[in-house]
């Protein structure tokens, strides 16, 4: 009798936290009330009623009730890769995984700094060489022709690989002591930290077919890519700014003591310090870049989000699916954003403990 | 032996000058470079330059404005009513993020585990995804999802919810459904009411991660102190641990705040008629980019500024009235 009192007991003290006091037992009612509202219906629109045919008539008669899991089906193709030439597919698929490949890899914390570097340089020559063609029988495929994730994952991580030597230089320039050299940097970073990545994107589209009048390489990609890599490197400044103050000064004075020179010093002693305290914010702004690409819709390069435009508003039986496709591309992002922040926090872990092996 | 070389590479001061004559050499002759290009193209392409077309009648009109515009008014008109519609749209979603990035954040460290796992799904799913994606989907179920004028959704006396819009009780003027759509009252546009959901809903996941982090900060024993005094948890937030939080939340709310006035421009993606659509709009007419880019930036370093000079206002009263 005893034991089961207590068994009793224990459950109750499991409630306790959701039932203690009138303010918290009535959050708790309400949740759960909202829940069995929402729930049931949320359950039946995209589980119970939806249809996974990818069959317009059969989902224009669901409009309403259920979820066109066909859309997907359908269209995923042009989702995923845009208006890549359809038969060519399997190259940007490729490229892909072996570029996530490559930063799974970088990532793991199995190589050390210069192959990782080496391994992410190689994934992305070899990315762009796929995507290009050209040689090995492979037909050119126009930059133009370029779309959905390949474009995504390309914008984002070409543009952080160019913006970090971009913003580790802006940084060490604002620190400078020469005042002009100084002041230059300072007006850079803060002048696009000011305005909105748009008007960047506004610029690259607009501006840059002024500045470079020939046309011949003028694809609107090799326009925005130096955009994104000049946006990107102010806020990238910024976060090794953050990283060079947290090197304690003695750390230079003993190399100088030791005989190093500037750049020796910098090198060896001061960035490997920096760049290791900043790498937690590193991810966080690699994160926020790969969210921010999703603007170069606006200046028509088709991205997912563009691509997946491009795939149904052009498409008089599937237009009304878009809440379907939405749903589906932003899954992506949020597995994208959900791997790369579960990794900063693994990476800052690791640095807590380790702090040899640069 | 006298070694020149060696000996300018020692004198430091003569070498740093040396240096900043070589980056001011440069960055004049990248800025000469350009607009010198830039001139060259305007010419060939036939494109004049300057900023006389501001005088000049806009010839578009604008879909919702605080003032009143038509087509024949001229272009600095139509910049400034994009710059009413990006204010309007800015502080109204900063105003319902801050009340739900307090609520979500304060939520998000109760006892209930229930209420606690809800606030922090609600920040990890709305920060992971693309403010835009937000944005589009908001408004393809505000101008898709949603019934037509006629038969509008009455959730509340007095406020209407359709296709067209929102409209609510304004001035002491109540709408009212009539033959013509809705009447009367105060009304937003399903464009305005989009990008307000979107631009809210992702700034509130922001700052409910910098209250939880500020209201971490207190140390532990005020709560108990709070509670000491027979304070209830709610009077023990407000009149103890907030106040104290409130100091190092600002900076980050700040830039907070800063994030959602610049994001305001995705606007041109719903169609909300903001400065970027606006400029976009002009620089599509005139052919004009290097101005009607030049304001765009300039406003909103301008708004930077002065949203930075105000919260150091507030930040210094705040301090000196913590002592």
């Amino acid at each position: 009798m005893a034991s089961r009192r207590s068994a009793l007991t224990a459950i109750g003290r499991q409630f306790r936290p959701l039932l203690d006091g009138w303010g918290n037992a009535l959050a708790t009612l309400a949740i759960l009330v909202t829940a069995c509202v929402l729930l049931p219906g949320v359950f039946e629109w995209s589980i119970l009623r939806a249809d996974w045919q990818p069959d317009a008539e059969r989902c224009r008669a669901l409009l309403g009730t259920g979820a066109c899991w066909g859309v997907i089906v359908e269209k995923y193709p042009l989702i995923l890769f845009g208006r890549y030439p359809f038969d060519q597919h399997w190259r940007p698929a490729l490229a892909c995984g072996l570029l996530l490949a490559a930063l799974w890899l970088a990532g793991s914390g199995r190589l050390r700094v210069r192959p990782a570097l080496a391994l992410l340089s190689g994934a992305l020559l070899g990315f762009l060489a796929l995507l290009h063609g050209g040689g090995f029988g492979l037909p050119i495929v126009d930059s133009q022709l370029w779309g959905g994730l390949p474009l995504t994952l390309l914008l984002a991580t070409g543009g952080m690989a160019g913006a970090l030597p971009l913003g580790i230089l802006l940084a060490l320039g604002r620190r400078s002591r020469l005042p002009l050299l100084r002041s230059c940097c300072a007006f850079y970073i803060e002048l696009v930290r000011g305005v909105p990545m748009i008007s960047v994107l506004f610029v690259a589209a607009f501006l840059f077919p002024l500045f470079l009048p020939d046309r011949a390489g003028g694809s609107a990609l090799w326009r925005v890519l130096p955009a994104i890599v000049g946006f990107a490197a102010a806020y990238l400044a910024e976060v090794v700014r953050g990283g060079l103050q947290s090197v304690p000064a003695g750390q230079g004075d003993a190399a100088a003591a030791l005989g190093l020179s500037r750049w020796q010093c910098l090198r060896h002693v001061i960035l490997p310090q920096a760049l290791r305290a900043a790498l937690p914010a590193l991810v966080n702004t690699f994160i926020g870049l790969f969210k921010d690409v999703s603007l170069v819709t606006v200046v028509s390069l088709y991205e997912l989000t563009g691509a997946l435009t491009l795939a149904l508003s052009g498409d008089a039986q599937w237009r009304a699916f878009y809440l379907e496709g939405y749903l589906f591309i932003g899954l992506i992002y949020w597995l994208g954003c959900l791997a790369l922040s579960n990794f900063g926090r693994r990476l800052e872990r690791r640095l807590q403990y380790s702090s040899r092996d640069c | 032996m006298r070694r020149p070389f060696a000996e300018f590479r020692r004198h430091a001061s003569s070498r740093a000058f040396c240096y900043q004559l070589l980056v001011a050499g440069l960055a004049l002759a990248l800025v000469w470079l350009l607009v010198e290009q830039t001139g060259a193209e305007l010419r060939t392409r036939g494109i004049r330059s300057g900023f006389a077309f501001l005088f000049e009648p806009a010839g578009f009109s604008i879909g919702e404005s605080v003032l009143d515009f038509d087509a024949a008014q001229p272009y600095w008109r139509a910049f400034l009513v994009g710059v009413l519609n990006t204010l309007r749209v800015a502080l109204a979603a900063i105003v319902l993020a801050t009340v739900l990035g307090l609520c979500l954040g304060a939520c998000s460290l109760t006892r209930n585990v229930l209420l606690r796992g809800l606030c922090r799904a609600y920040v990890e799913v709305f920060r992971n995804i693309p403010l835009l994606l937000q944005l589009l989907t908001w408004y393809f179920l505000l101008a898709e999802k949603l019934p037509s004028a006629d038969a509008a959704l009455n959730p509340l006396p007095g406020v209407f919810l359709s296709k067209s819009g929102l409209a609510f009780p304004w001035g002491g003027e109540v709408p009212a459904a009539g033959d013509f759509g809705i009447a009367g009252g105060g009304a937003v546009t399903p464009e305005f009411l989009a990008l307000l959901l979107g631009l809210s809903g992702y700034g509130a996941a922001y700052l409910a991660e910098i209250v939880r982090a500020g209201i971490l900060s207190v140390p532990r024993g005020q709560v108990d102190a709070a509670a000491a005094l027979g304070m209830t948890p709610l009077q023990g937030l407000r009149a103890v641990v907030l106040p104290q939080a409130l100091r190092l939340m600002i900076p980050p709310a700040t830039n907070q705040f800063l994030n959602l006035t610049k994001n305001s421009s995705l606007a041109v993606a719903v169609g909300y008629p903001d400065l970027v659509s606006i400029a976009n709009t002009s620089l599509n007419q005139t052919g004009q980019a290097a101005e009607c880019i030049s304001i765009l930036m300039a406003v909103y370093l301008g708004l930077s500024l002065l949203t930075a000079a105000a919260t150091g206002w507030y930040n210094r009263r705040q301090l000196r009235r913590g002592h």
